[in-house]
């Protein structure tokens, strides 16, 4: 295959799996209706532990009545086709890097970093699926990689070019898996975060019952989950961002640390999730605060992803992810020219 | 099930002062207050909070040029944002203020932690809690073994799970721990914390970062005054600074020529010539973009490239009032460049007046009636300039240092020629005439200039080695489980009754499964290999 159809497979493969995504939403909502009327089994504790082999799977509640069977099912259907979407997924983030040539690792730019970012949440959640029982996470998940997706093609769509200079070096490899990565599992933290918040609002007011929310874990089980998280992603993060991070910019701009307001904005990231860690071990901070704790680090860590090149543009030395370069000196010959002869 | 280690300055309770307090018990008190969770936790948001102005306003440290255009743009803001120390935030005393009491309260915080980890380590596993159906992780069951048997299987089975169990002969129970890395993992990666900022300090402090433009052909010796812009440490010493020095042979670029990439430079790199020390032998290398040269730990970074068209400027009578290369600054990636000729030596019959060019340079020129002049690809395909002219005073015996990127217009007037002002138009070869027995202007040739970054950075090894230590500390700190496990083994009507209980100490940790497995295997006795 040449290169320019790598492209066209990749785009198509965007499209095909934001399609299968919305697939799976559809079936997990169909789930979440079958089962709003049907008795909510408190459902067994779920093991939450670190080491992983001693736990027991988590028991599905046996109820053989048929609204709950259709429920089953329709969970299963939406898992499969998770899955599905997830394959596809992969197959556009590896086409997106044989379609430049020479190929190169597909993170050049906000479109790529956010397309494989999302795909990282997705697998995420596989993973964990059996691991925490995940079904109640199942349409958030599917929901955002739906949404951001769109996001993605609709505003952030940048065509295949080459990788400039200062990104050719394998500590820029290190550096962005690592980040994408540390994002993806703090996605799923954070959704887990907010969750936890949702239920916990609801449960003071007891008497609306029924739905979504009622198929939510305990609070302590969300907790332990979201903890479990972000306490992943959050060595990943401090390699990404204080690591590899430093090492790649000092090879490529000869400092390590510039409070440039990338830089800025990944540490203030840090400090956050450090507060949040600090948060859960805190007497009053437990709980409540500390997930809001969590969702102001999520907020940081977007607005750095995303916000940072909108807002700041040519400020930054890292605006080379922004659509459009605009800085003057530091991209000096870099980025597609205006006009092509 | 899941307790948290409660740190030792929160069991200490924490009342508010009574009214009488000496000053000692005044400073306890602080002191408590300052090295508590709640207050690091405080400090914490408070860094995160403190950081932001700096990436909103333009820092003097990070983007100087930026930095004052900005002061230009808001001159009302700029001297409240000068008072608060807005355009160099990291090294305001508001900034510092926060980050130092968090390393105060960091250290108060780890020393009284150490001294109980120490002592905890040294010190046998506790003995069972008088109930151990209250812990959370709990199983029981009978068997016929003797007690003693259950107690010895026991030992065993958790020592070879690596737990440390309690000596003690005639106790009913066994204690066991594990999982005391998990503490020390947190305490190194606190102490990590501590040699981070050391090592970043030792940089800012004794290091430097110097920027100079250096044109193919020329030379650079690494003193204070072939600097354009140095910024070093309080404590920089400039005798310090390492003698090397190098030429720049020559500079390669490849731009893509075809596709959609057209325009893009694919690599670029700079051939110099160096030597260590003045009378050191000459070393070639090669330098890129991430591929920097190092002499004794100072670092020489390729950081950008651009173009430096030879302009000549003749007097009426021929004779040469200024000739080079004049480095013209990029200022898009098809690069055209904007750059300023002075000339203070031009001599007119009938006065001297000064010359002053300034306007653009481009590679590939092209011209529409829509966009006007502009730089159709980044190589140097059809160089042209297109510059107006001034003459008059320069400004440049008034003492004030001027930038060589722009010109002082306040003694210039624009050289007319027909009553418009003069654009100077010239491909690469072109002599243009000036009016008025002003002399001449040509376009002789082309060098290629390289943006060059000198750094040296101390502390950096230290600083390194802190963030690696704290992640090494970090991840034991999050994944190493503490738990504490208890087998409870004695007579009951003619059987024995063995409870096995266990407790984590780390939030966030589960121990059901652990006890339930260590409960099986003990119920179901194997034969002693032995
Ligand atoms: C520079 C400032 C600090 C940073 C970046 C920081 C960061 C962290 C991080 C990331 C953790 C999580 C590790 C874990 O959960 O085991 C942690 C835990 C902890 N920190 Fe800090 N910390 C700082 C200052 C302090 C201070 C001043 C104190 C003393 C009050 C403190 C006391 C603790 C304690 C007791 C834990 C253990 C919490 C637990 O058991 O989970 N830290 N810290």
């Amino acid at each position: 295959m040449t290169h320019e159809q790598f492209e066209v497979l990749s785009n198509q493969a965007v499209a095909a799996c934001a399609v299968v995504y919305f697939l799976a939403l559809l079936a997990h909502l169909a789930e979440w209706a079958a089962g709003r009327n049907a008795p909510v089994e408190q459902a067994a504790p779920v093991a939450v532990g670190g080491g992983g082999a001693e736990e027991p799977a988590a028991t599905e509640p046996v109820d053989e009545s048929a609204p709950e069977l259709r429920r089953q099912m329709f969970g299963r259907v939406g898992l499969g086709l998770t899955m599905l979407a997830a394959a596809v997924h992969f197959v556009a983030v590896v086409a997106r890097g044989l379609a430049p040539d020479p190929i190169r690792v597909p993170w050049g730019n906000m479109y790529e970093f956010t397309l494989t970012g999302t795909w990282v949440v997705v697998i995420g959640y596989l993973l964990l699926y059996r691991r925490y029982s995940l079904s109640w996470l199942s349409p958030v998940v599917t929901g955002f990689a739906l949404v951001t997706l769109m996001i993605d093609v609709l505003v952030l769509y940048t065509p295949v070019v080459p990788l400039r200079d200062a990104l050719q070096s394998p500590w820029l490899v290190i550096h962005v898996v690592a980040a994408i990565i540390a994002t993806g599992a703090f996605t799923l933290g954070g959704m887990c975060s907010a969750l936890y918040l949702v239920k916990e609002r609801r449960a003071s007011r007891p008497e609306r019952r029924g739905g979504y929310l009622d198929r939510l874990p305990d609070l302590a089980v969300l907790d332990r989950v979201a903890y479990r998280t972000h306490a992943f992603a959050f060595p990943i993060w401090t390699f990404a961002a204080l690591i590899a991070g430093p090492i790649w910019a000092h090879y490529a701009w000869g400092r390590y640390w510039g409070w440039d307001p990338k830089e800025v904005w990944a540490f203030i990231t840090w400090v956050v999730y450090a507060a949040y860690l600090h948060a859960r071990a805190t007497q009053g901070w437990k709980g409540r605060s500390a997930a809001v704790v969590a969702l102001v680090g999520l907020a940081t860590l977007w607005f750095n992803f995303v916000g940072i090149n909108f807002f700041f543009g040519s400020g930054s030395q890292h605006s080379y992810a922004a659509p459009q370069p605009t800085s003057v000196v530091q991209v000096v010959g870099e980025g597609p020219s205006p006009l092509r002869r | 099930m899941t307790t948290t280690r409660t740190p030792p300055e929160e069991r200490t309770e924490q009342r508010r002062p009574a009214s009488a307090l000496t000053p000692v018990e005044l400073a306890r008190w602080a002191w408590r207050q300052l090295t508590s969770m709640r207050t690091a936790l405080i400090l914490l948001f408070l860094l995160a909070l403190a950081a932001v102005p700096g990436s909103v306003v333009p820092q003097e440290d990070v983007d100087s040029l930026r930095a004052s255009q900005w002061r230009e743009q808001h001159p009302e803001l700029t001297p409240i944002y000068e008072k608060l120390g807005l355009f160099s935030v990291y090294d305001s005393v508001w900034f510092s203020a926060i980050y130092i009491l968090l390393m105060v309260s960091l250290i108060g915080c780890f020393l009284p932690r150490l001294r109980v980890y120490w002592r905890g380590v040294r010190a046998q596993p506790p003995k069972a809690p008088r109930n151990l159906s209250r812990l959370g992780a709990h199983r029981s069951f009978e068997t016929d073994l003797a007690p003693e048997q259950v107690r010895e299987q026991a030992t065993a089975l958790l020592r070879g799970a690596r737990f440390r169990v309690r000596r003690a002969e005639a106790e009913e129970d066994v204690s066991a721990e594990r999982g005391y890395l998990r503490e020390a993992g947190n305490l190194l990666f606190h102490l990590s914390v501590l040699i981070v900022l050391v090592g970043f300090a030792v940089g800012s402090l004794w290091g430097f970062r110097g920027g100079t433009i250096v044109v193919t052909g020329d030379g650079f010796a690494n003193t204070l005054s072939q600097y354009d812009d140095f910024r070093a440490g309080a404590f920089f010493d400039p005798e310090s600074l390492e003698p090397f020095d190098f030429t720049v042979d020559g500079f390669d670029v490849t731009f893509i020529r075809e596709g959609r990439e057209a325009g893009m430079a694919h690599e670029f790199s700079a051939d110099l010539t160096y030597r260590s020390e003045p009378g050191a032998e000459d070393r070639k290398r090669e330098i890129s973009v991430n591929h920097p040269l190092n002499v004794r730990g100072t670092d020489v970074f390729l950081i950008s490239h651009g173009y430096a068209p030879h302009i000549t400027v003749r007097n009426a009578d021929r004779s040469i009032a200024f000739s080079g290369p004049v480095v013209f600054l990029p200022q898009d990636s098809s690069f055209r460049s904007f750059g300023v000729v002075k000339v203070p030596d031009a001599e007119q019959e009938g006065g001297n007046r000064q010359i002053g060019l300034e306007g653009e340079f481009y590679p590939t020129y092209a011209f529409t009636k829509e966009s006007g002049p502009f730089s159709a690809f980044p190589e140097d395909r059809n160089p042209a300039i297109s510059m107006l002219a001034y003459a008059g005073d320069l400004g440049l015996d008034d003492g004030e240092p001027q930038s060589v990127y722009s010109l002082d217009k306040d003694g210039l007037e624009p050289i007319r020629s027909l009553g418009k002002p003069l654009r100077i138009d010239l491909p690469m070869g072109g002599t243009e005439q000036l009016p008025d027995g002003l002399g001449t202007v040509s376009f002789d040739g082309m060098s290629r200039f390289v943006k060059l970054q000198v750094s040296h950075t101390p502390g950096q090894k230290i600083a390194l080695a802190g963030v690696v230590l704290a992640l090494a500390g970090l991840l034991a700190s999050l994944f190493v489980r503490p738990r504490r496990v208890w087998v409870r083994a004695r007579r009951e009507d003619g059987r024995t009754l063995v409870e096995v209980a266990g407790l984590h100490r780390s939030s966030g940790g589960d121990l059901a499964g652990e006890i339930d497995q260590l409960a099986d295997r003990l119920a179901t006795p194997v034969k002693e290999t032995q």
